[in-house]
């Protein structure tokens, strides 16, 4: 049944070790493409031209500054523990590119006269995988933190461990309404089950919660506290130049692209086209799969940069009080709902019984959301007036008049 | 069955690599991770030495196993424990002095005594009957089989330990937690207090000139009833006894009145 599947555990193992390779250059070509297209939309919407200047439209920008960046001094701190100061950006850039080992990137297509697809490989634990790898990239961005041996990195390696790992759970809960939908934990599988509807649709809330989640587990504005400029100069990784600093920012921007590539594969049906363009899956081959995947991809990249430009950055506590009392709970609620669904589905019961359950739900939900808000509102009535009409500032009494007439107060209201 | 003659029959080329090239690797970080002085760099090792059995695991078919032994050990367990351990600062190391008598001798002891216990009783443990394996185990798919068996067979022991995890987690809340006394303040409330009690002012100080005829460093500037600000002037100026008299400074009218 599972054409992809099979076509994948039948390659020779040139063509794993020529996959590998693609699968890489497909990263690092993306990391450069993506800071140039970051850099252009975020001049764009600041009405800004952006770079422009090396090769057409500024495209080989980012490659210039990387060499500029391989070529300057690298520096280890005196009082840093100097292994674990080379270990951590090690493996920030090699975790990252780990996680595409399982994504599904095209349908069955030819590669060098096989009969494969463009994806490395399909565990049946394949999302986990990913989770796992992500978790294991955080230990880079913590041991930098603490290796560098002075103030700011550390804050910014222990914020930046405390959101990836709060922002995991909810990214984590997000992802079971899609196993239980799929029935399965393989990228293949769910990819599959999406031949009809997109996860995006029939699972919105989980989708918008991933896609919030994604954000904080990248480090990226508005969640960007780890490297609040303003606050920690620039996080974990102040201490670091030259290559190693360089590792770290391919490390962000392969996340990013890696996070985007997990919520296609999940939320947007894959490589698939969608509905309605489904004739263009043939096209080229079957390659032109992988450039559907690749165009939600970028959809994805694009929302990011849009985020960057126009959300300021959110303070620590009402960030870590959005991820765990609003997200997690929120979550877990929706996971209950999908669960019953399903069993209904799965056990036979009628589309009109699944439909009154669903509106019954639609019902309560509404009902406890709006006693909530009136509840809210009457506390905040009363915080408002304990509050109300601070002192004016202490500021000194002019030597002269300014301002021969004052307006009585009931007056100013009035207009 | 020995489990030994098990491992001899049944371990194909690839996985003999694998073992034999993580294995060493595995032991030499377990064995580091007591030998290291560094906290952070024990923990360092113990994650690598998970981090091997996660791989061993997967190598025995048994993939939901070691990618969870990953998510749950490496990823979360050790990294609360390397969270805490990075408060405690680069440069500290463990105290190697003995705080009990003979306290190493007999924990050498104790362990050696402990490891041959377990060898001698491994290698004659035998199954006692013949095992399933793996191809009727994980017909199914191993993460459904997994799921099975948790759920169906051992579903009672299941929640026990969940409800004992539940309960301890709860316990740490409840042993850390403390009734506050008042509301906490809010960022605005903050900033009006700050506003309204601090001594230096919120627009910071003065600089030296500020609604003086000069502005150079040495002159202080007026305030708005045409006094000097003190405060306006670096105190260094003010130590050397370069300060400007800002009276000769001041606006024409004032001046002449000085005068008078």
């Amino acid at each position: 049944m599972n054409s992809a599947r099979d076509l994948i555990l039948d390659d020779p193992g040139w063509l794993i070790a020529v996959k590998g390779l693609l699968v890489f250059v497909f990263c690092v070509l993306c990391t450069l493409m993506a800071i140039w297209f970051e850099r252009r939309i975020v001049a764009r919407m600041q009405l800004r031209l952006g770079p422009n200047r090396v090769g057409k439209f500024g495209l080989l920008q980012s490659l210039a500054d990387g060499v500029k960046l391989a070529l300057k001094e690298d520096l280890i701190p005196a009082a840093a523990d100097k292994l674990v100061f080379i270990i951590a950006p090690i493996i920030s850039a090699t975790t990252c590119f780990m996680a595409f080992a399982v994504i599904p990137m095209s349908g069955p297509v030819k590669m060098f006269g096989q009969e494969t697809a463009f994806q490395l490989t399909d565990i049946p634990v394949g999302v986990l995988y990913i989770l796992s790898v992500a978790s294991v990239g955080v230990y880079g961005i913590v041991l930098a933190g603490w290796s560098s041996g002075s103030t700011y990195p550390l804050l910014g390696g222990l914020r930046s461990s405390a959101q990836v790992i709060s922002y995991e759970i909810a990214m984590g809960l997000s992802l079971v309404a899609v196993f239980l939908y799929a029935g399965s934990m393989s990228t293949i599988d769910i990819v599959d089950a999406q031949d009809q509807f997109w996860y995006a649709i029939v699972l919105f809330p989980s989708f918008i919660i991933y896609a919030i989640s994604m954000v904080g587990e990248t480090n990226r504005a508005p969640f960007d506290l780890a490297e609040a400029e303003g606050e920690l100069v620039g996080g974990f990784h102040t201490e670091y130049s030259s290559l190693k600093f360089a590792l770290f920012f391919l490390a962000e921007y392969v996340n990013i692209v890696g996070v985007s590539a997990l919520a296609t594969t999940l939320f947007l049906g894959g490589y698939h086209a969608p509905p309605g363009l489904g004739f263009t899956e043939s096209w080229l081959g079957g390659w032109f799969t992988f450039i559907w995947f690749f165009i939600k991809v970028v959809l994805f990249f694009f929302v990011f940069v849009w985020l960057r430009g126009t959300l300021p950055r959110l303070r620590y506590d009402q960030f870590m009080q959005f991820g765990w009392k609003v997200l997690i709970p929120a979550n877990v609620a929706w996971i209950m709902v999908v669960a019953v669904l399903r069993y209904f589905t799965l056990n036979g019961a009628s589309r009109t019984s699944i439909l009154i359950f669903g509106g019954a739900i639609l019902v309560i939900f509404l009902m406890g959301s709006s006693l909530y808000e009136r509840s809210k509102a009457k506390k905040g009535e009363v915080t408002a007036s304990a509050v109300d009409a601070p002192a004016p500032y202490p500021v000194p009494e002019l030597p002269m008049k300014i301002s021969t007439f004052t307006v009585p107060r009931a007056e100013r209201e009035r207009e | 069955m020995n489990l030994a003659s098990i491992v001899n029959n049944q371990t194909q080329t690839p996985e003999a690599v694998l073992f034999f090239i993580l294995a060493p690797v595995m032991v030499l970080s377990a064995l580091g991770m007591l030998v290291v002085k560094k906290a952070v760099h024990s923990a360092l090792l113990l994650a690598v030495v998970m981090i091997g059995l996660a791989i061993f695991y997967i190598a025995n078919e048994a993939p939901f196993l070691g990618i969870v032994q990953i998510v749950v050990y490496t990823g979360a367990v050790m990294m609360l424990f390397l969270f805490i351990l990075m408060l405690v600062g680069v440069d500290s190391s463990d105290s190697l002095e003995e705080t009990i008598k003979g306290q190493r001798i007999s924990a050498v002891l104790g362990s050696v005594g402990v490891g041959f216990l377990l060898i001698s009783l491994l290698s004659r443990a035998e199954l006692g009957r013949a095992y399933a394996g793996l191809e009727l185990v994980n017909g199914e798919g191993n993460v459904q089989a997994i799921a099975k068996t948790l759920f169906t067979r051992y579903v009672w022991a299941f929640e026990v330990i969940s409800a004992l995890l539940i309960t301890a987690a709860l316990g740490a809340m409840v042993l850390a937690h403390r009734e506050r006394l008042l509301p906490r303040k809010s960022q605005r409330e903050l900033a009006a207090e700050r506003v309204r009690q601090s001594a230096i002012p919120v627009a910071g100080l003065p600089g030296p000139g500020t609604y003086a005829l000069h502005n150079a460093v040495d002159i202080p500037a007026l305030l708005p009833d045409g006094s000097p600000a003190d405060s306006s002037v670096s105190k260094t100026i003010a130590a050397r006894g370069e300060l400007a008299n800002p009276n000769t400074f001041r606006m024409n009218e004032k001046n002449e009145a000085g005068e008078e």
